[in-house]
C-alpha cells in the first residue's frame, strides 16, 4: 500500500518537476531546420484588417531574401485597450517578446521609458529611405535621450464624416461645413426632428473604446478652444481649464439631448466596428467624428465593403468651437514598428522594418488602410494620391492638426479623461464634477507642481 | 487517502525511536513535489503581490523599467481614492445581495421545501438548479448578457408583449449581477442544506410537533439550530467566492457604467491592466483581502460554529 502510493507520489512529483523545467526553460527561439524565426506582434481585431494583410505579404517578401528564416506572425485580436496591456506583458519577459513589435505613437514615450523597445540609430543611419522620412514624422517614435525607437507606418487626421442624403432630407445643404460646435448641434437637431430613427451624431466618449474616446472624441473638441492638454511653453499640463469643461459640456449637451448614439451601446469595447461596419453603411447614422482610416473599411480588401462609400458620404473638417483660431482643427498620432529590447534577433527585426516599410510597402499600406503617408517620396505619387478620394481631403488637415502631448504620462492623462466623458455622458457627474476629478487625477499622474490652471 | 492512512498506522504504531525517525523523514518524501509546487506558485505570488503594493510597480513607463519603493503611498492613495470607497460599498452589497441573502437564503428554501418530496421531483429540482452551477462562470456572464442586453431575450420578450424595454445592465448594473450571481451560486447552498437537513434527526422534530409547534416554529427553534454549523459553513464559503467574482461582472458590464459596478475585483484588474497600475492594483487585492477576513471573523463570532 505505501510503497504504491509512494511509486505514484514520486511519479507524479517527478513529472510536475519536470514539466516546470520545461516550462521555464523553454526558449522562444529556435524554429524550423535550425534556422532562426522572427516574431511580429501586431493587432488584428474587427474591422481593422489590413495590417495582418500587409505583414502577411511583407513576410513572404522577406522569407524569399532570407532562406532558412521563418517569420512567425502574431496577430493579436483583441480591442485597444487590451492590446497595450497584452504587449506590454509581453515585452516585460525575454522568453514571450516578439522581435517586431507594431507600437502605437499614443504609447510609445511609455514603453521607451519602461526600457520596451531598442533605439534604431544604428540601422536607420545606414538606410538611405530614412531621408525620405520628414522631421515631424522622425519625431513620433523618439525618446527623451533623442534616440529613435520606431519607424512611423503612416499618419492619420480625423474630421466629420457625414452621410448627404440624411442631411438633404434634413433641410441642410450639402456640401457641409460647419462654422463652430453650435452648427454641428443645431444640424443634428435638424435631423433628429426630421426622422427619429436616425442618429444624429457620433462622439466617441467613455473608457471602452479607450484612446479612441480620447482622441477621435474629446481631443477634437478640446483642441478646437482656447486651451490644450499640455503647455509647451510653461512645460506644465492644463487643468482646470475653461475649454477641458466647455468640451465636456458638448458632450454633456449631445448625449443628453439624444443626439448621440445611446450611451449604453456607445459603451460598448466594439462601438468602433459598429460604427464603420453597420452604421454608417446601413444609413443610421448622419454624422461621425472618426479618422481618416474609417474608409479602409469599406474598400474591396476592407471588413466590410461598400461600394457606393464615397458617393453617399460626405467630409467636413472639425470646426473650432466658434470658429475662431485656424477655424477648423485635427490630431494626429499614427502607429511604428519597433524593435524590441529583449529580441534575440535585432539585426533582422530591423531589416524586417526596413523592408515592411520601403517605398513600394508603405504605399501599398498606406493606400489599403486609410493612412496618410509620411514618407515624401509616397506623399508626392500620384498614384497614392489619387488612390482614395478622401486622401486628399485628409491629407489638406495636416496644416491644422494638433499632436498629443509626446510624455510617458500620456497614456494614464488619456484614461482620467475617458473616466471623464464616461461620467458625464451617463451622468453620473456634470462637466465641472468630471474637471474637478481629472484634475486630482492628474496631479496625483505628473505631481502637483507640473499642472496649471488654463483659461477661465 | 491511502497516504493518509498510513500516516494514521504509523502514528499509532509503537516502534523503535531511530526506527520511527528514518520512518517519518522517508514518510514526508513524497511530499516534498507537492511542497514545493505549493511554495512556487502559490506562496511565490502571494509574497510577490505583498511586496509590490509598496512599490509603484507598473506595465509600462518609469515603474516597468525600475520600480520604486514607495512606502505606504499606494495605501495613502487608497484610502482617499473615491472610486475605491465606492468600490468596497459596492462590494458589500454584491456579498450581502448575491450570497448571503440571494444564494443562501434561496438555497435554504429550496432544500426545505424538497424535503420529503418524492424522488422524481427532488432529482428534477436540483438537476435544474445545480446545471446553473456547472456552467462555466464565463458561459453564464454571457447568458445573462445576451438576456438583459439591448437587443436581448427579454427585450424581445417584452417587445412581443407590448410592454416597454428594459435595460438594467446600464441603468442598475448591481442589480443585474447580484441577480446573475445568485442565479449561479444557489446550487452549492442548496446542496450543502440538502445534506444538513438529512442529518436532523426526525425524532427530534416529532417530538416539537407533538409539542405543538408550527412549521415555522419548528423551523427557527429546532431545524436551524441544529444545522448551525453549516450555515456557518455554507456562509464563509460563499462569500469567500463572491468576494472575488470578476469573470461575471467583467462580461456582463466591465465594471460600467463609469465605477457604477466596478466592484474591488474588477477595479483592481482595471487599475493593473487597464491603467497599467501593478502596484495601486496589489495593493487594492490586499483590501479585498482584509475584507474577506473580517467577513470571516464575523460569522465565526457571532454564530459560533462550535458551540
Amino acid at each position: 500500500m505505501l510503497s504504491k502510493s509512494l511509486r505514484i507520489a514520486c511519479a507524479g512529483g517527478a513529472a510536475a518537476l519536470a514539466l516546470t523545467a520545461t516550462a521555464c526553460s523553454s526558449s522562444s527561439s529556435g524554429g524550423g531546420s535550425g534556422g532562426k524565426t522572427l516574431k511580429v506582434a501586431y493587432q488584428r481585431f474587427g474591422n481593422e484588417i489590413h495590417v495582418d494583410a500587409h505583414m502577411q505579404k511583407v513576410k513572404a517578401q522577406f522569407e524569399a531574401a532570407h532562406p532558412g528564416i521563418t517569420v512567425k506572425l502574431d496577430p493579436i485580436n483583441v480591442s485597444e485597450n487590451d492590446y497595450y496591456t497584452k504587449i506590454d506583458l509581453m515585452m516585460g519577459s525575454s522568453s514571450t517578446a516578439p522581435d517586431v513589435v507594431y507600437e502605437d505613437t499614443f504609447l510609445i514615450n511609455s514603453d521607451i521609458q519602461a526600457g520596451y523597445l531598442t533605439p534604431l540609430d544604428s540601422y536607420l543611419s545606414t538606410w538611405a529611405d530614412w531621408s525620405q522620412f520628414p522631421d515631424t514624422a522622425k519625431a513620433a517614435a523618439r525618446g527623451l535621450d533623442g534616440k529613435t525607437y520606431g519607424v512611423p507606418m503612416g499618419t492619420d487626421t480625423r474630421a466629420l464624416y457625414y452621410n448627404k442624403d440624411l442631411l438633404t432630407k434634413a433641410g441642410i445643404q450639402v456640401p457641409w461645413q460647419p462654422k463652430s460646435w453650435a452648427d454641428v448641434l443645431t444640424a443634428a437637431k435638424a435631423i433628429k426632428a426630421n426622422d427619429p430613427g436616425v442618429i444624429p451624431l457620433n462622439v466617441y466618449s467613455g473608457k471602452p473604446d479607450g484612446e479612441g474616446s480620447t482622441m477621435q472624441g474629446f481631443e477634437m473638441l478640446l483642441y478646437g478652444t482656447q486651451d490644450t492638454l499640455y503647455d509647451g511653453s510653461s512645460k506644465k499640463w492644463v487643468a482646470p481649464s475653461k475649454g477641458f469643461s466647455d468640451s465636456l459640456q458638448f458632450l454633456k449637451d449631445a448625449y443628453s439631448g439624444g443626439l448621440t448614439v445611446p450611451p449604453q451601446q456607445e459603451l460598448d469595447p466594439n462601438i468602433g466596428n459598429v460604427v464603420g461596419g453597420q452604421l454608417l453603411p446601413q444609413s443610421k447614422l448622419a454624422i461621425d467624428l472618426d479618422g481618416s482610416w474609417v474608409t479602409s473599411t469599406w474598400t474591396a480588401t476592407g471588413a466590410k465593403p461598400w461600394p457606393d462609400w464615397s458617393t453617399a458620404l460626405g467630409e467636413a473638417a472639425m470646426p473650432t468651437q466658434d470658429g475662431g483660431g485656424k477655424g477648423t482643427t485635427s490630431m494626429s498620432g499614427g502607429w511604428t514598428l519597433s524593435v524590441t529590447a529583449k529580441s534575440k534577433n535585432k539585426d533582422l527585426a530591423a531589416q524586417f522594418i526596413e523592408l515592411a516599410l520601403n517605398k513600394d510597402n508603405s504605399a501599398s499600406y498606406d493606400d489599403a488602410d486609410g493612412q496618410i503617408a509620411v514618407r515624401n517620396d509616397v506623399a508626392s505619387d500620384p498614384a497614392y494620391q489619387n488612390s482614395n478620394p478622401t486622401t486628399s481631403f485628409f491629407t489638406g488637415l495636416v496644416p491644422v492638426t494638433n499632436y498629443r502631448p509626446a510624455y510617458a504620462e500620456y497614456p494614464k492623462v488619456s484614461d482620467a479623461i475617458q473616466v471623464a466623458t464616461e461620467a458625464v455622458i451617463t451622468g453620473q457627474a456634470s462637466p465641472a464634477d468630471a474637471m474637478k476629478t481629472y484634475t486630482e487625477t492628474l496631479k496625483g499622474i505628473v505631481g502637483s507642481g507640473n499642472v496649471a490652471a488654463g483659461s477661465s | 487517502m491511502a497516504i493518509g492512512e498510513d500516516l494514521a498506522g504509523a502514528v499509532g504504531r509503537v516502534t523503535a525511536p531511530r526506527r520511527a525517525r528514518a520512518a517519518r523523514a522517508t514518510r514526508h518524501l513524497p511530499l516534498a513535489p507537492a511542497l514545493i509546487m505549493l511554495f512556487l506558485f502559490f506562496l511565490g505570488p502571494v509574497l510577490w503581490s505583498v511586496y509590490s503594493s509598496f512599490t509603484n510597480a507598473a506595465l509600462t513607463g518609469d515603474g516597468a523599467q525600475n520600480p520604486q519603493w514607495v512606502g505606504l503611498e499606494n495605501f495613502r492613495r487608497l484610502f482617499s481614492d473615491p472610486n475605491v470607497t465606492n468600490g468596497i460599498w459596492l462590494t458589500v452589497v454584491f456579498v450581502l445581495g448575491s450570497a448571503v441573502i440571494g444564494q443562501n437564503l434561496l438555497g435554504l428554501g429550496i432544500a426545505l421545501l424538497m424535503r420529503g418530496r418524492n424522488r422524481w421531483l427532488r432529482g428534477t429540482v436540483g438537476a435544474i438548479v445545480v446545471s446553473a452551477w456547472v456552467l462555466p462562470e464565463v458561459v453564464s456572464a454571457f447568458i445573462w448578457y445576451a438576456f438583459l442586453g439591448q437587443d436581448g431575450t427579454l427585450n424581445q420578450v417584452t417587445k412581443a408583449l407590448g410592454i416597454g424595454s428594459q435595460d438594467w445592465l446600464y441603468s442598475s448594473p448591481m442589480l443585474a449581477v447580484i441577480i446573475a450571481n445568485t442565479w449561479r451560486g444557489t446550487a452549492f447552498s442548496m446542496l450543502v442544506y440538502n445534506a444538513a437537513l438529512d442529518d436532523v434527526p426526525t425524532d427530534v422534530q416529532e417530538a416539537a410537533e407533538l409539542d405543538g409547534a408550527t412549521g415555522w416554529r419548528r423551523l427557527w427553534s429546532v431545524v436551524l439550530p441544529l444545522i448551525r454549523p453549516s450555515i456557518v459553513t455554507n456562509l464563509m464559503l460563499i462569500t469567500l467566492q463572491t468576494l472575488s467574482v470578476f469573470t461575471l461582472i467583467y462580461v456582463m458590464t466591465a465594471g460600467g457604467p463609469g465605477f457604477a459596478s466596478s466592484t474591488l475585483p474588477v477595479l483592481m484588474y482595471q487599475q493593473a491592466f487597464k491603467f497599467s497600475e501593478v502596484g495601486y492594483g496589489t495593493a487594492i487585492s490586499l483590501l479585498l483581502l482584509a475584507i474577506g477576513a473580517v467577513f470571516s471573523f464575523v460569522y465565526v463570532r457571532v454564530l459560533k460554529p462550535e458551540a
